[in-house]
């Protein structure tokens, strides 16, 4: 790399850390402020594991996340085993069309459309707060099951067709099949979509903003009703928590597809030397 | 054809039709149905009776204005906001794409392990929450913030960023950078360097190559790069209540407000007609692209 392109790229990341940077080092300031620092402390991070009101907020995060996420992972994964096995082309960019959808609309559009929708159904029904957990749920659930299919798709493509045929030739009925040949081909695709859905579920502020009700607020619910108010160094504490706990988890989905590149690697080898030979 | 599949054969196709099933259903109460919701809500008042009185608010509510003369002039209030979100939106688009057009191209001609780092790194921020990333340039920007407390240390006369539109702009640029970088990056690594090489060759200079050869082969790139950084910022509504100091209502406020106020009809004709304009905007682009790529190659 030249000089002048090295010194770009630094600029241009200390343009995207610096942020970062500070609001790491804030969240160990002594006193309350958040542009002077006056001491190292961990007193913030003591107080937020006394703050009920966010642990409970943190609770309800990881238990939608998971929900979401399992379920998006297990429904994108039959959608793409299905898209992936579309005849028809028409069907195919039909589909492809409709699953484009939550990532290309504005989320403020995903979350205003998903509550019209519950405040008509909730109206229809006769109840008068139609926003809870369930609606949230689901919203979760719409905008994580198209990233889980286009990391699910690419492996499925990827994949020897005459593998499943083989197995099914040789006597396995095609669930069993499925289960045997097919899942642990495309796992780590499965793997990546499900820690992505999970990290978007649980970072997401716009659509939950939308779709949640009075009794269930999420941490970045809770951040966003904070910061309406005098922030303190308390809520970069909780930040700083939060980005490290979802950058090991990315770190290790990153893993995962190192294992699997090499696994591929290694067949491939395998392939150009029995085809040498 | 269709009779003579073997019944081995037919319980295969039961069974990928089966694992669809779900997700069609889900895609159309979900994803589809409620789209229809935005135009019904947009159209209908209160007792969901056929109106164009949301759409037609939208296009004459006038409001004062205050001038920094001191004098008062009416506007039509949400004509200006949708006007402004466009203009900060696409000069947050232009920005981006030219910090992230040499960035991307420095990390395509990089060494591959090089260049996987810089993608992380470059996501990384992504991942502290979007709320906490633009509360933390809030502290940075204000006019006792971290900025301001840097420059006096250096006997330096202060700035005041806070609450003017170019704050909402570093706010939306440092947001959504990365989404201009991905699709800018990924079309950057699979350019042939041959074809620039060749241009070299035939004596084309530095500046000549750029605009000849990897301008048009990145195009496709810039394109989604454009669509990925304009859509979010031009519909966000947190920015601009933070580094605005809410003096910059965009679309997204204007949205945000009518749903905190329960007046759910407007803010779903807002939102209809931002979904309008934005699938007109993306239509347009792709025919210009195409036309494009078709006259270049």
């Amino acid at each position: 790399m030249k000089p002048i392109a090295k010194l770009y790229t630094a600029l241009i990341f200390l343009f995207l850390f610096a942020p970062i940077a500070i609001l790491l080092v804030f969240s160990f300031n002594e006193g309350n402020s958040l542009s002077v620092f006056s001491g190292f402390s961990l007193y913030w991070y003591k107080e937020l594991f006394h703050d009920t009101n966010t642990l409970g907020a943190l609770k309800n995060t990881l238990v939608l996340a998971l929900c979401a996420s399992i379920l998006s992972t297990i429904m994108g994964t039959a959608a793409a085993v299905g898209i992936n096995k579309l005849r028809s082309k028409f069907m195919k960019a039909a589909m492809n069309t409709v699953t484009n959808i939550p990532m290309v609309n504005p989320d403020i559009i995903t979350g205003i459309s998903l509550m019209l929708m519950f405040v008509f159904a909730g109206r229809l029904i006769g109840l008068g707060t139609s926003l809870n957990f369930w609606t949230m749920l689901i919203a979760h659930i719409t905008f994580c099951l198209p990233y889980v299919i286009l990391q699910v798709l690419p492996k499925l493509r990827q994949m020897d067709k005459s593998l499943p045929e083989a197995a099914m030739d040789l006597g396995c009925t095609p669930f069993r099949a499925f289960l045997k040949v097919e899942l642990p081909e495309i796992f780590p695709g499965i793997l990546t979509g499900l820690i992505m859905a999970f990290t978007l579920s649980l970072d997401d502020f716009v659509i939950s903003y939308f779709t949640a009700g009075n009794g269930f607020e999420t941490l970045p619910i809770r951040i966003y009703s904070m910061t309406k108010k005098t922030v303190t160094p308390k809520m970069y504490a909780l930040a700083t928590l939060i980005f490290f706990a979802i950058l090991a988890l990315l770190l290790l989905s990153n893993l995962a597809d190192v294992d699997d590149e090499e696994k591929q690697a290694r067949r491939e080898r395998r392939r150009k030397k029995r085809s040498g030979a | 054809m269709k009779n003579k599949l073997t019944r081995e054969e037919r319980s295969i196709a039961w069974a990928d039709h089966a694992a669809l099933g779900p997700y069609s259903l889900w895609a159309v109460l979900f994803i589809l149905v409620p789209l229809v919701f935005v135009a019904y809500y947009a159209f209908t008042d209160n007792n969901f009776q056929f109106t164009l009185e949301n759409i037609q608010r939208f296009f004459t509510a006038t409001s004062q204005v205050m001038q920094d003369d001191g004098s008062t002039q009416e506007v039509r209030t949400y004509l200006v906001i949708f006007w402004r979100s466009l203009k900060l939106a696409v000069i947050s688009t232009l920005i981006c794409l030219v910090m992230a057009y040499p960035l991307a191209y420095i990390m395509a001609r990089a060494e591959e392990k090089v260049q996987k780092t810089f993608m992380t790194i470059i996501m990384i921020p992504m991942w502290m929450n979007f709320l906490i990333r633009t509360y933390a340039w809030m502290t940075i920007l204000q006019d006792t913030g971290i900025l301001n407390n840097f420059l006096s240390l250096l006997h330096l006369p202060g700035i005041h960023i806070i609450g003017t539109e170019a704050a909402v702009v570093i706010g939306m640029v440092y947001d959504y950078f990365p989404y201009m970088v991905l699709p800018l990056y990924s079309i950057m690594a699979k350019m042939d360097t041959k074809l620039i090489e060749a241009a070299r060759d035939l004596g084309c200079s530095s500046a000549g190559v750029l605009r000849r050869v990897i301008w048009p082969l990145s195009l496709p790139g810039v394109i989604n790069g454009i669509t990925m950084v304009l859509i979010p910022s031009i519909s966000t509504f947190y920015i601009s209540q933070k580094l605005g100091d809410g003096k910059f209502f965009l679309i997204g406020d204007a949205i945000e407000g009518q749903y905190v106020a329960n007046n759910l009809h407007f803010a779903a004709a807002m939102a209809f007609i931002l979904m309008v304009v934005l699938l007109v905007c993306m239509g347009l682009m792709r025919v210009l692209t195409n036309r494009h790529v078709e006259g270049g190659v």
